[in-house]
């Protein structure tokens, strides 16, 4: 049971990860120029989840909690959009970017201080059964909701109002979108990377690693996983909104358990114990999704199953099980 | 007053699935120290197999067929857990609970998935086997004579679980287990054994819970992971482990259930897990967990 | 001048007195054991003191504040840390981050979520600055789950002693290890302690080790102070030499 790696060598390795990311940015920059419009907008739907498996990881990788409820936030992320364009009239992207990560903020406060007073089994249940209860509000309240019908968004201005929708939106989502949501991916990835990297980080895998230890060093251990339950939940919250322009509607079953287990499951099939994990996971697993739906219905048998494989036999995930055949091949000391 | 009576027979009913349910679920992990995300489904499954044989198989047999029957779906579950347990969640034993959980996880989607794939999308109801034990005065009112089947297999079923867990030979040797695995192990006792025993009945008990409801109410899908919510916070209340707490609990979160769907409809599930909440942050192992 | 002090301090568990109606005090700048037979309470008052334990009755005062009602963390901030019986470290970490990160926790910069760990020098100079006190320098870009169990029990030491403590309480910290290495471990810690003027109650089995290393002696037998005195004064104290020294020579 290998720990994510932490950049703390003191050897500005900085560099390291850098020397990844860079062409990767670059890479993922030429997409719109290279492929068709809706392989542009495919890969987007990709880093939207990536963001949002980010989030997850934060609580699941560095922190040890297993949560099967962040769909919630994801939803909220989406209805807060979603809300704003139906009663305030908003249009702007930015100020949906700011109005989810404010309910994101507000409802991971409040589920979290009921959640990380648990941990493990109990954490995990009550992720799902709070998750649970949103969804059914969602329904419930159908008349602010839209009930199953969902809410529509219209295609948002981009860069306070400079970019705007007018005009062809596949165009419009195949490139002013994508990049906004690359842009948006690049600063999360990055801010991700600091904060598993900055002392808070540590003191969460402290806490992950041994609980007992780390509350004899003065880490406060409830206030800790309540502020990473947060920082988590925001992550996701904020992929929901980049989520739902894409969509152009949202309804309550972005918030049903199942698609927890759809960002549970991205983050395993990555590999959640590596930062690049969850990321890789999510890209691979919206391109499986969006091909292997059109063979079967029974999309969660597959899932399922192939989860338990996953866990069974490969539970570092595709990166970890890259790292591990790597690392044969090229002798490092 | 009648209505009184009405809320109160409603409250036990439920409260005798959710019994048969945690209880299931309480002492899997009282002995195994493991929580199954799947166990819900288990519900499900008993039901939909009860539904199955009452309703499309035997359909239009005689009661007597119908209630012999009646059990199947609870027979079902059991064989499933015994399957279940030496394939899947043994090998999780030594390992980070995490993979455990995930395992579990997974499990619950493809028990979902597969019920679907069997029975279909839509609810399956065995709706006559209910209709034909009519009703019984209660007061002014009347109330299904089929309920109060059901409210006696719970009690029965508390009965009988605690002459078996506290007078028969396994039960000591179940207790043991769960009290000290490894102790248990060198003096003797197949613990594997006793693992998949104790993980076969507590699925029957689920299973049982989904036969003896699904006459009056259909098997849908979803009523797996609702059942696990539900189930979940009644451990919550009265102690993850404790028969005796999964007892207590389901009559509290029955009571509320009822009273709640009576009253504040809208938010009568946010009111079960306010309680919940209340209780975890009061008393974290419940009234009669160990802390 | 006393920096603790525990007034009829009880902790039952069920029917048994764990630490039965306790007085125990500890010094300014003294290195004390305290010794028992196993169950005498030993662990039992070090996790109260420290806060793993909540006390039954009593008072604790830690340099005349009562800290009897204060969390781990507020313990920890009067200047009161431990070490742990069965070493309790993080393994996944190196040596240098087991410090480390005691010592950004120390500092409150735990609390930062958006400086990079790597870029606080002064923190890492002081890691490796502990490190060498405790002469695991060598070790420090070693995971603390790879290195030896002599070097891991210092390790446990200089984790708590990052904290700065007024007070460390060091549970059997030579236990495990062997005979011919125990010297070494007490030399390292108690010239840590000396030098800067810290206390130190360290619980322990092996008679040589308490009998070299520590000011004074604190014995206990079934949850009660047995006897308190000079190393000199306990070894001429017939029921100690009955009740305890007897039973470490049958060991």
């Amino acid at each position: 049971m290998s720990a994510p790696a932490l950049a703390l060598r003191q050897t500005g390795s900085s560099a390291r990860p850098l020397r990844v990311a860079v062409p990767v940015a670059v890479l993922l920059a030429l997409v719109p120029l290279v492929l068709p419009p809706y392989g542009a907008i495919l890969l987007a739907y990709g880093l939207v989840m990536a963001i949002g498996a980010l989030g997850f990881n934060l609580l699941l990788g560095y922190t040890g909690l297993l949560s099967f409820g962040h769909s919630a936030y994801f939803g909220v992320g989406a209805y807060a959009v979603a809300l704003m364009v139906k009663y305030l009239k908003v249009t702007s992207m930015e100020l949906f970017l700011v109005g989810a990560v404010a309910a994101s903020v507000l409802i991971t406060a409040l589920f979290g201080v009921v959640c990380v007073r648990y941990t493990r089994i109990f954490f995990g249940i009550l992720t799902l059964a709070l998750s649970q209860v949103l969804w059914s509000l969602a329904f419930k309240f159908f008349w602010v909701t839209g009930g199953t019908d969902g809410l529509r968004v219209p295609t948002p201005s981009l860069f306070g109002g400079l970019v705007t929708g007018a005009g062809d939106k596949t165009a419009f989502m195949s490139h002013a979108y994508y990049y906004y949501v690359l842009i948006m991916f690049c600063l999360c990835v990055a801010l991700m990377w600091v904060i598993v990297n900055s002392p808070f980080g540590m003191a969460l895998q402290a806490i992950r690693d041994n609980e007992t230890r780390a509350e004899f060093v003065g880490v406060r251990i409830w206030r800790y996983r309540w502020v990473a339950f947060m920082v988590s939940g925001v992550f996701t919250g904020l992929a929901g909104a980049l989520w739902v322009p894409l969509n152009g509607l949202t309804t309550p079953d972005i918030m049903h358990w199942t698609f927890s287990g759809e960002i549970v499951f991205m983050s395993v099939l990555g590999g959640f114990r590596s930062f690049a994990g969850p990321i890789v996971g999510a890209i691979v697993f919206n391109y499986l999704k969006t091909y292997a739906v059109g063979y079967t219905v029974y999309w969660q048998l597959l899932l399922g199953a192939v989860l338990v494989a996953l866990v069974l036999s490969l539970p570092t995930g595709i990166v970890g099980t890259a790292g591990k055949l790597a690392a044969r091949f090229q002798r490092r000391d | 007053m009648d209505v009184l009576l009405i809320h109160l027979l409603n409250s036990l009913l439920y409260a005798s699935v959710l019994f048969l349910i945690a209880g299931g679920l309480s002492l899997i992990y009282g002995v195994m120290r493991i929580v199954n995300l799947a166990h819900g489904n288990l519900y499900a499954f008993g039901a939909y197999v009860t539904a199955w044989a009452i309703g499309t198989a035997a359909a239009g047999a005689p009661l007597t067929v119908l209630l012999v029957l009646l059990p199947a779906g609870a027979l079902a579950a059991a064989i499933l857990g015994a399957v279940l347990e030496p394939t899947l969640l043994r090998p999780f034993y030594k390992r980070a609970e995490e993979y455990q959980l995930l395992c579990t996880f997974g499990l619950l989607m493809i028990l979902e998935d597969l019920m679907r794939f069997i029975w279909g999308p839509y609810p399956l109801s065995a709706s006559t086997l209910f209709e034909s034990f009519g009703s019984l005065p209660v007061g002014d009112s009347i109330y299904p004579t089929y309920n109060f089947l059901v409210i006696g297999v719970g009690v029965v079923a508390a009965v009988f679980l605690w002459a078996f867990i506290y007078r028969t030979k396994f039960g000591v040797v179940l207790r043991a287990t769960s009290q000290n695995m490894r102790m248990a192990s060198a003096l003797g006792v197949n613990v594997n054994r006793v693992y998949v025993e104790a993980f076969t009945l507590g699925c029957f008990m689920a299973g049982l819970g989904g036969a003896i409801i699904v006459p009056s109410q259909s098997a849908v899908l979803g009523m797996g992971v609702d059942a696990l919510v539900l189930a979940f916070i009644v451990v919550v209340i009265g102690g993850l482990g404790s028969l005796e707490g999964a007892l207590v609990g389901a009559l509290i979160v029955g009571f509320v259930r009822e009273a709640g769907i009576t009253w504040f409809a809208e938010i009568e599930l946010a009111v079960l897990y306010l309680i919940a909440a209340l209780v975890l942050l009061v008393r974290p192992a419940g009234l009669f967990g160990r802390p | 001048m006393s920096l603790l002090v525990t007034k009829d301090l009880m902790k039952w568990f069920g029917e048994t007195h764990a630490v039965d109606h306790v007085n125990f005090t500890v010094k300014e700048s003294e290195v004390l054991a305290l010794i028992g037979s196993n169950g005498a309470g030993k662990t039992t008052l070090v996790n109260l003191i420290s806060g793993l334990l909540r006390p039954d009755g009593g008072q604790i005062l830690f340099r005349n504040q009562d800290v009897t009602r204060q969390s781990v963390h507020g313990r920890i901030k009067a200047g009161i840390a431990r070490s742990f019986q069965l070493v309790n470290l993080f393994d996944q970490l190196t040596a240098l981050d087991n410090v480390a990160l005691t010592i950004f926790s120390r500092g409150g910069k735990t609390a930062n979520l958006v400086t990079l760990a790597a870029g606080d020098s002064a923190v890492w100079d002081e890691g490796h600055e502990i490190l060498r006190l405790f002469g695991l320098e060598t070790k420090a870009r070693m995971l603390a789950g790879g290195i030896s169990q002599g070097e891991r029990k210092l390790l446990d030491v200089a984790v708590a002693y990052a904290l700065r403590p007024k007070l460390l309480f060091l549970d059997e910290p030579t236990s495990g290890v062997s005979t011919r290495e125990k010297a070494p471990i007490m030399d390292t810690v108690t010239s840590v302690v000396r030098s800067t003027g810290i206390s130190a109650a360290i619980i322990e089995h092996d008679m040589d080790v308490v009998f070299n290393y520590s000011d004074r002696i604190v014995a206990m037998h079934q949850g009660a102070i047995l006897a308190d005195g000079t190393p000199d004064e306990i070894r001429r104290n017939e029921t100690v030499t009955t009740t305890l020294i007897g039973t470490t020579e049958a060991r």
